[in-house]
């Protein structure tokens, strides 16, 4: 007997209590609010730290933040924006929530464990957050913490924040397998009639391979993490060299430096890609829903998202070309970081293919839709600059890089958050986010993202540096690269500000926005047919719902509608009278 | 009982219809047994990494390894004899992964004392591991071995070797415990409804566990 048919045979404990509701909830779609409302608050202090440093080197001085502050700010950042932002929100949050509706499912399979995985990383969270207030303050290391210095005095926050740092990490790693294992057991073994894998909408593959990555690519991190604990905690030596500072010997001996960085990366490169592969996943829903048309080339997706994943842990140390490595080692991370802008490519094209001669509606998530194609393709091929060990050497830690990654790793992933946000909203809440202020939100979002980033590209290649406190007086800066920085940060400020309009219309709309009813967006996929809206606790009513075709069946020949809802069996489409003599 | 879920064909013809079926990719593995699978998964990664890096600061290490077969000796009524200690270790945790698979036998047939028994003995075993790990570990404390450096070589020797058989000892408590929870519940009869599943899959990290172990002996103590 399938374990997936019990569930319907088992009673509901709907729970009653407001605690039990709300704070400890063992509901997937409560869990994923707490843990997409956590990830953009910690969110907002990273980027009100980005500000911080805008200012400063735009306008040098003009705020109080001395060289220390700055290099605390910078790891902070992207730290927060990297592990607690967006791997939280795709995962816990987009994962939590669709993975079980969109497959058919109850719940997560065990949703005491998923509970505990949410508050395990509200722990890594406060942990990060509290590294601000010990002596000394949070890391200063830059986000890759590399040893040795990252341990060494003299480093900003070498006292008690980079202890705090990698606790959090571990504690977050803990979070992330807890969910992990239960969103992966989800997909395998608990859809409904009907579900095949093939017949799962890409969201759910690109979470599902996501969530394969990070389970066998945070060990690489946890293990690091705790090696460079010890390393500062007990004075072992695994990262550590023999080395002088401040005219003595330090205690350390023999350790390897770089075998931290390979261990890193072996996270980080797969990194990249838990935070991407969720992202296209999302967008392609999004697209093929708001242009009215099937995803074109489903399955050839779907492999895509498979062999990206399966690439990414080979690729890792084309982060590290200037650590120093074996020609011929170049040379193979070289070609194999290149072999993956092939199935990149291919689902960009899938996805220009799928707007083709589509009846493209320019709603607020189509938009965004847009603009992560765009956004993605000059990030990605930024990438194909870097990941040629000839160029990369010259171009490497400066702005180019800085815009680069921004790019293809921090913008357009943050544009699909935005847009699966305006997206699933009506479902979440059963309202509508206002329109206008969608559009102005996102303009000024996709608009301001270049002017901040396509500059960055020309700061580059004239050389500028990455992660300096000052730009003063360095001969080889040309001063208009100052005014260029000015210009930067005045946009960023104001794209910053402006991601207000985001949060007041997520509070507005909560209470004034238009009812959506079930299915706004007229979309096919099992999450927009719940019997409720927002979906009662156990999602289906008394029985699971029975699926008879995928998820994209837009524009169905003959059909009276433009789409037909995955529970639909084939006798039951409506059809046109004369379309029966043929 | 519905038919579209039990397996029809074997072979890789059935393998391809169970992962293009609907419900569950895996016929007939319950829910907990996939997420342990998958759980061991990941564990494998967390020691590949542990082992890759001990490896990796060997051999950039400036000063010399100990000789392992030395340093793990035991002179037992004036006989010194290398690894011996270990050697008992590996004899004993392989000796409970014996038991396990007898109560994960007996389990299925429904012998609940036995299969009960079984794993208490188990857990038996996997406590005399962990002790005689705290004795390997005071005998190594007392002889001047620390994590951060030690009388007879490179530094790194004693880091990861506490490190290493640490979080492995760490993770055959967590595994004593979770078979001593088990065996009461499976003896108190509280699977007499769901079946006995829960016993191969507490026996399953069981077995994770000692597979570690001799990959740790492989590549620690016999290099």
């Amino acid at each position: 007997m399938a374990y997936a048919d019990d569930v319907e045979n088992e009673e509901l404990h709907e729970p009653t209590s407001f605690i039990s509701k709300y704070v400890w909830s063992q509901d997937h779609k409560v869990i994923a609010i707490q843990y997409s409302t956590t990830a953009i608050l910690v969110g907002l202090v990273a980027l009100v730290l980005s500000g911080m440093m805008r200012m400063q080197i735009g306008f040098p001085g003009s705020i109080d933040m001395d060289a220390t502050a700055y290099y605390q700010a910078m790891t902070m950042h992207g730290m927060i924006m990297v592990i607690y932002l967006l791997t939280a929100i795709f995962l816990g949050g987009f994962g939590n929530y669709l993975i079980p509706l969109m497959v058919g499912a109850r719940d997560m399979v065990f949703p005491y464990v998923n509970m505990l995985s949410y508050w395990f990383y509200l722990v890594s969270v406060l942990v990060l957050l509290a590294s601000f207030f010990v002596p000394g303050g949070p890391t200063g290391a830059g986000w890759t913490l590399y040893p040795p210095q990252a341990i060494t005095a003299g480093t900003p926050g070498s006292e008690w924040g980079i202890i705090l740092m990698l606790v959090s990490l571990i504690i977050f790693i803990i979070a992330a397998t807890m969910g992990g294992l239960n969103y992966v057991t989800t997909v395998l073994q608990a859809r409904t009639h009907g579900m095949t894998m093939f017949r799962m909408p890409l969201t759910v593959w690109g979470i599902f391979v996501a969530t394969i990555l990070a389970l066998l690519a945070f060990p690489a991190l946890f293990v690091s993490g705790l090696m460079m604990l010890l390393d500062k905690t007990i004075g072992t030596s695994f990262f550590m060299p023999d080395m002088m500072q401040f005219g003595s010997q330090l205690d350390y001996s023999g350790g390897s430096p770089i075998l931290f960085q390979h261990l890193f990366w072996f996270f980080g490169h797969p990194e990249v890609y838990i935070v991407a592969l969720p992202a296209f996943g999302l967008v392609s829903d999004l697209i093929s829903v708001h242009a009215r048309r099937s995803i074109f080339g489903y399955r050839m997706m779907v492999w895509a998202i498979v062999s990206i994943g399966v690439l990414s842990f080979v690729v890792w140390a084309h982060h590290m070309y200037v650590s120093g490595m074996n020609p011929y080692f170049g040379f193979f991370f070289a070609t194999t970081t290149l072999v993956i802008a092939v199935p990149t490519a291919l689902k960009v094209y899938n996805w220009l293919l799928t707007l083709w001669r589509g009846n493209i509606h320019l709603t607020v998530p189509m938009l965004f839709s847009l603009a992560f194609i765009v956004t993605f393709l000059v990030g990605g091929l930024t990438g194909l600059f870097l990941g040629n060990v000839v160029v990369d050497i010259p171009l490497s830690d400066t702005y180019f890089v800085v815009a680069h990654f921004h790019m293809v790793m921090g913008v357009a992933p943050i544009l699909v958050v935005f847009g699966s946000i305006y997206h699933w909203y009506p479902k979440i809440t059963g309202r509508m986010l206002h329109d206008g202020i969608g559009k102005l939100h996102f303009w000024i979002t996709f608009l301001g993202t270049y002017l901040i980033y396509f500059p960055m590209h020309y700061l580059g290649f004239l050389g500028m540096p990455r992660r300096y406190y000052a730009y003063e007086d360095y001969p080889f800066i040309p001063d208009s690269a100052q005014s260029l920085n000015a210009f930067i940060t005045v946009v960023a400020i104001v794209v910053g500000i402006s991601q207000l309009l985001f949060l007041f219309n997520l509070a507005y709309s909560y209470f004034k926005g238009a009812p959506s009813g079930g299915n706004p967006w007229r979309a096919t996929s099992l999450e927009w047919l719940t019997p409720e809206t927002p979906p009662k606790h156990g999602n289906w009513g008394p029985s699971l719902p029975v699926v008879h075709r995928w998820a994209y069946d837009y524009g169905v020949p003959g059909a009276v509608l433009d789409y037909v809802p995955q529970t639909t069996s084939a006798e039951e489409v409506p059809v046109h009278e004369n379309d029966h003599d043929e | 009982m519905d038919n579209t879920s039990q397996p029809t064909t074997s072979g890789m013809n059935g393998l391809i219809e169970d992962w293009v079926s609907d419900k569950d990719a895996f016929k007939n593995v319950s829910w907990g047994k996939t997420m342990m699978w998958i759980f061991l998964l990941s564990d494998t990664f967390i020691f590949s990494c542990f082992l890759v890096g001990y490896m990796s600061v060997r051999m950039t290490t400036d000063v010399p390894w100990p000789n392992t077969s030395e340093v793990f000796a035991l002179t037992i009524a004036g006989e010194h004899i290398p690894l011996i200690l270990i050697a008992i270790m590996t004899f004993v945790l392989i000796t409970s992964s014996g038991t396990m698979a007898m109560a994960v036998n007996c389990g299925y047939r429904r012998q609940r004392k036995q299969a009960a028994i079984l794993m208490l003995v188990t857990a038996v075993f996997g406590v005399c591991f962990v002790g005689m790990q705290a004795f390997e570990w005071t005998k190594l404390i007392e002889e001047g071995v620390r994590p951060w450096g030690n009388p007879m070589g490179a530094p790194q020797f004693g880091a990861a070797f506490f490190m290493i058989t640490g979080f492995h000892g760490f993770h055959v408590s967590i595994g004593v415990i979770y078979l001593t929870v088990v065996a009461l519940k499976v003896l108190r009869g509280d699977y007499e409804e769901r079946g006995y599943e829960i016993v191969e899959i507490t026996g399953l990290y069981w077995h994770f566990v000692d597979l570690v172990w001799v990959f740790i002996f492989a590549f620690f103590y016999l290099w």
